[in-house]
């Protein structure tokens, strides 16, 4: 079977870049393989866990389930991309430290990215809105309480106020 | 200050936060072979041929290997220490391949090949020819006369027996005027689902198999890969970097053998073998399915006169864990609610069901689900609230076992009790809820457990380490006994400046990654047992090193080493706390002094020789919507004594999870197996159903901290007993609010839905008509 290739011309990370990726590869393979970016997790490559989530143009996409030839042209934002240059952490990444949301950390990075959708709403969110929104990810470690915790914390310091839980 | 009792943030925090661990998969060689596994699709069957012209004639793939192929060694899995008495080593009884196909999914062949496609190509063109067995899929068939038989050595199907007899049962239930309260209570298959899946690399390195894998167990891993491929163990060398999750399944030894073989076959070219999320559901480990029948004879005044219990115990196709788990589930019910005249039976039974191993609580989420269950049954029997006959009745102050030495100084399970009632508000919401008499109405109940800490006196207990004085005067700290998520590493960061009497926890240096050429060895995370094991060696550990740090600074500054010691990074003097030498000054003069120069270094092992009782219940508030089916958890608490906590935040963090992982055992997950052909049904993310953030409550953890006596940082066992009572609590709730008791979990729509018709709070007005 001959296998297919194609340039793949996207910005990861606040970065232009291109690369020749097999047609058949998911944005997963080419953000691991192609550019070393393995905070991008595998927990299912079938849509279902959440832990390969990165930002499309913005938007939260399973990138297991997205091809990677469909990134033409596309702003793509990793975990690796919420760091500042100097090796500062971002709010929502700190508080995730701050609030003990972190144990394995296997789902921490998709888990981080839907967060930083939500918050880039720059608006306030129910409670229910919230865990609605981040349900699309599974976590066996922490039964999301932490990381509920660390949204809406950050949610509110966003929004100028302070939470006590 | 003390660095223990402190919520630090975990040692691994900011590299998880920024994206930057590394787990298996990261550090993995850019020319691996991809190894995929042809999984049987029988049953129960002989492998008669398999023909791998077709695969091996694929572009990129590099070798196919069969069930023909294998080494005729048969290697045990489980993740337990060696023992030197062979009767009391694991069942060997899996071959890297296996030509006698016992499950849905065993493993028959694979293909090594260039690229992923390529490797899963040949696999599907493999054509394998079969001789069909009948199968079983249920414990008490598997058991009866004629049952199709797994394992030659295991006639009948029965791993084990074991059972336990207090008193006189027979004479005792004569006593008159007793209740009987007798029942079946059934706990279903369920799976681990860490979200990392389990994968793993090899290759050789100087004639020696170097395999980096995601395991809980790397120096187990190292004994078994050893014994799997009839090779010394020192010729093994396993490296375990950070894991993403294992919560058991990983305390068993699962593609190791099969991937470092695999390299061996290939001229010791780097091998991977990465699961995929439906074979980590069927082809690693399961919990086991555990049935119960218990009888329990009441006195009226609420007393407990006799009982006895029947555990039937799902292996599954090989032993893994084996009768460990059942016995542990047996042993719980003859302390728990402790009476003078008990008999029970374990029995752990083959099936050709996915191997069952251990999982976060090894058999105690079951024996918690039918003890709690029944006990609830035994307070209505007697028309008794279901807080005091616990009370009454649960495992009294001052209980002694004498097995394992555990006892229960404190009072802990009325302390949990009280807590966990006041949190809830039990008293006021169960008079309120008692009117419910609509669609939706709302329960209140409870479960409680008790655990051990670590597995003295059953298997060996011990636990190495080393510190090392780094010239800055920071401690580097190495030990076998695995961060696995839970936080091990922060807490054993917290331990070791506190024993040394360093200034933080920042200034150890805990070296995640375990490599068994390198690091100590530990047995590993399981049991519980990490920072209670962990806490002796570095207790004593810690004192070598502070001997050698307060000799050396006595030396050079002509001192009594008597009279000083170290506090905040600093040697000082007893006598008035004033500054002698700091810890960093001491390092560079002794590595650098010109004669005798010092590397100040300590390493021992500690064999621990006394087991802990740790504690507690949950309390679970729902409203039932009958018609519809549904169980909406209102609030839940869990309430633990598991010693003095080294790091709260953590602590409470470890219960959030573990009430997470309880709350769908209890409530949603299961998995199916087709009756006809023995298939998973359901072995992938969707159709199983893991709890999801809209299925919880805010989980409240809270906790009782009684100093266990035994422990030099009076901690005891936290990881697994947070999983143990929430699945009762919450079948008691349904029951407090529906008056039904449901005897099998997980306890979703489905069952409801039968339960509620068979009770008659719904009807089926459209089968009535028809």
């Amino acid at each position: 079977m001959s296998v297919q290739y194609k340039v793949v011309h996207c910005n990861i990370n606040g970065r232009a870049v291109e690369r020749t990726v097999d047609v058949r590869a998911s944005l997963t393979d080419m953000l691991r393989n192609d550019y070393s970016l393995t905070a991008v997790k595998k927990g299912c490559e079938v849509g279902e866990c959440g832990a390969c989530t990165v930002l499309i143009d913005g938007e939260t996409f399973n990138s297991c389930i997205y091809l990677a030839i469909w990134a033409e042209g596309k702003h793509i934002v990793t975990l690796e991309g919420l760091i500042s240059p100097e090796g500062e952490l971002s709010d929502i990444q700190q508080a995730f430290i701050e609030e003990t949301a972190i144990q394995c950390g296997f789902c921490t990075p998709g888990f981080l990215l839907t967060a930083k959708e939500i918050l880039d709403a720059d608006r306030m969110f129910t409670d229910d809105e919230l865990r609605k929104m981040l349900s699309g990810h599974l976590c066996r470690c922490t039964g999301y309480e932490n990381i509920f915790r660390a949204v809406k914390k950050t949610m509110y310091r966003r929004q100028g106020k302070e939470i006590d839980f | 200050m003390r660095k223990v009792g402190q919520s630090v943030a975990r040692v691994d925090a900011f590299d998880k936060a920024a994206g930057r661990t590394k787990y298996y998969e990261d550090r993995m060689p850019a020319n691996a072979l991809y190894v995929r596994i042809k999984h049987a699709e029988k049953a129960h069957a002989f492998v008669k041929s398999i023909d791998t012209s077709a695969a091996s004639a694929i572009d990129g793939v590099v070798k196919v290997l069969t069930c023909f192929d294998v080494p005729d060694i048969p290697f045990p899995t489980a993740g337990h220490p060696w023992s030197m008495d062979p009767g009391h080593q694991d069942v060997a009884d899996r071959l890297l391949l296996n030509r006698h196909v016992r499950y849905f999914g065993d493993d028959i062949a694979v293909v090594i090949a260039e690229n992923e496609v390529a490797a899963n190509q040949g696999v599907r063109a493999l054509q394998v020819e079969y001789e069909e067995l009948p199968f079983v899929l249920d414990v008490q068939k598997a058991m009866e006369e004629g049952a199709p038989q797994l394992h030659e050595r295991f006639p009948g199907n029965v791993l084990k027996h074991t059972d336990l007899r207090r008193g006189n049962y027979a004479e005792a239930i004569k006593e008159p005027g007793l209740i009987k309260v007798e029942k079946w209570y059934d706990t279903p298959t369920v799976q681990h689902c860490h979200i990392e899946n389990f994968g793993c690399f090899a290759y050789e390195e100087n004639g020696r198999i170097v395999v980096v894998t995601s395991t809980q167990i790397p120096h187990i891993v190292r004994r078994v890969v050893g014994q799997a491929l009839g090779r010394p163990w020192g010729d093994i060398e396993i490296i375990k970097p950070y894991i993403g999750g294992g919560f058991g399944n990983k305390q068993d030894v699962l593609y190791e053998p099969l991937c470092a073989w695999c390299s061996t076959q290939v001229g010791g070219r780097c091998v991977r073998v990465d699961c995929s999320r439906e074979e980590t559901f069927v082809s690693n480990r399961v919990r086991h399915a555990i049935r119960f029948h218990i009888t329990t004879w009441l006195r009226k005044e609420g007393t407990i006169a006799a009982r006895k219990v029947e555990c039937y115990s799902n292996q599954g196709a090989y032993a893994s864990h084996g009768h460990s788990i059942a016995a542990k589930c047996m042993g719980s019910f003859g302390q728990h609610y402790p009476c003078d005249h008990l008999e029970l039976d374990s029995w752990t039974v083959f099936t050709n069901r996915p191997a069952a191993g251990a999982m976060r609580g090894y058999g105690m989420p079951q024996a918690s689900f039918a003890d709690e269950s029944n006990i609830e049954d035994c307070a209505a029997a007697l028309g008794m609230d279901p807080y005091k006959f616990r009370m009454m009745n649960v495992m009294p102050k001052d209980f002694h076992d004498a097995f394992s030495g555990n006892t229960n100084y404190f009072d802990s399970f009325r302390l949990c009790l009280e807590k966990g009632a006041a949190y809830i508000d039990y008293e006021r919401k169960k008079k309120e809820f008692a009117g419910d008499t609509g669609p939706v109405r709302r329960g209140i109940g409870m479960a409680t457990f008790w655990y051990n800490t670590a597995v003295y006196p059953i298997s060996l207990e011990t636990s190495s380490n080393r510190m090392l004085l780094n010239l800055d005067g920071t401690v580097t700290f190495q030990c076998g006994e695995t961060e696995i998520g839970q936080g091990a590493d922060t807490a054993y960061a917290q331990m070791v400046a506190e024993a040394v009497g360093l200034s933080s926890y920042k200034d150890v240096r805990v070296k995640s990654c375990q490599d068994t050429d390198i690091t100590p060895t530990g047995l590993g995370a399981y049991a519980s047992r990490q920072t209670y094991v962990a806490g002796f060696a570095i207790r004593q550990t810690a004192d070598l090193l502070r001997g050698k740090i307060l000799a050396s600074a006595a030396a050079r500054k002509e001192l009594t080493a008597e009279d000083l010691d170290v506090v905040d990074s600093c040697v000082v003097l007893k006598s008035d706390g004033s500054p002698v030498i700091t810890l960093s000054e001491l390092a560079m003069t002794a590595q650098y002094d010109p004669v005798h120069s010092e590397h100040i270094t300590a390493e021992s092992t500690y064999t621990i020789r006394s087991n802990a009782y740790s504690f507690g219940c949950t309390f679970a508030e729902v409203e039932v919507d009958i018609p519809m089916c549904k169980v909406k958890i209102v609030n839940m608490v869990n309430v633990h004594d598991c010693g003095s906590l080294i790091n709260p935040a953590l602590a409470a963090a470890q219960v959030h999870g573990g009430m997470s992982m309880a709350i769908g055992f209890g409530l949603s997950e299961q998995l199916l197996f087709d009756e006809k052909t023995g298939k998973p049904l359901n072995n992938n993310l969707l159709d199983y159903k893991l709890s999801t953030f809209m299925d919880h409550p805010h989980l409240e953890a809270q906790f009782i901290e009684n100093p266990e006596p035994t422990s030099p940082f009076g901690t005891k066992a936290l990881g697994e007993p947070p999983t143990c009572s929430g699945a009762p609590a919450l079948r008691n709730a349904i029951y407090n609010a529906t008056g039904v008791a449901i005897d099998r979990n997980p306890i979703n729509p489905h069952v409801l839905y039968e339960e509620f018709s068979r009770a008659g709070l719904i009807r089926d007005a459209w089968k009535e008509e028809t």
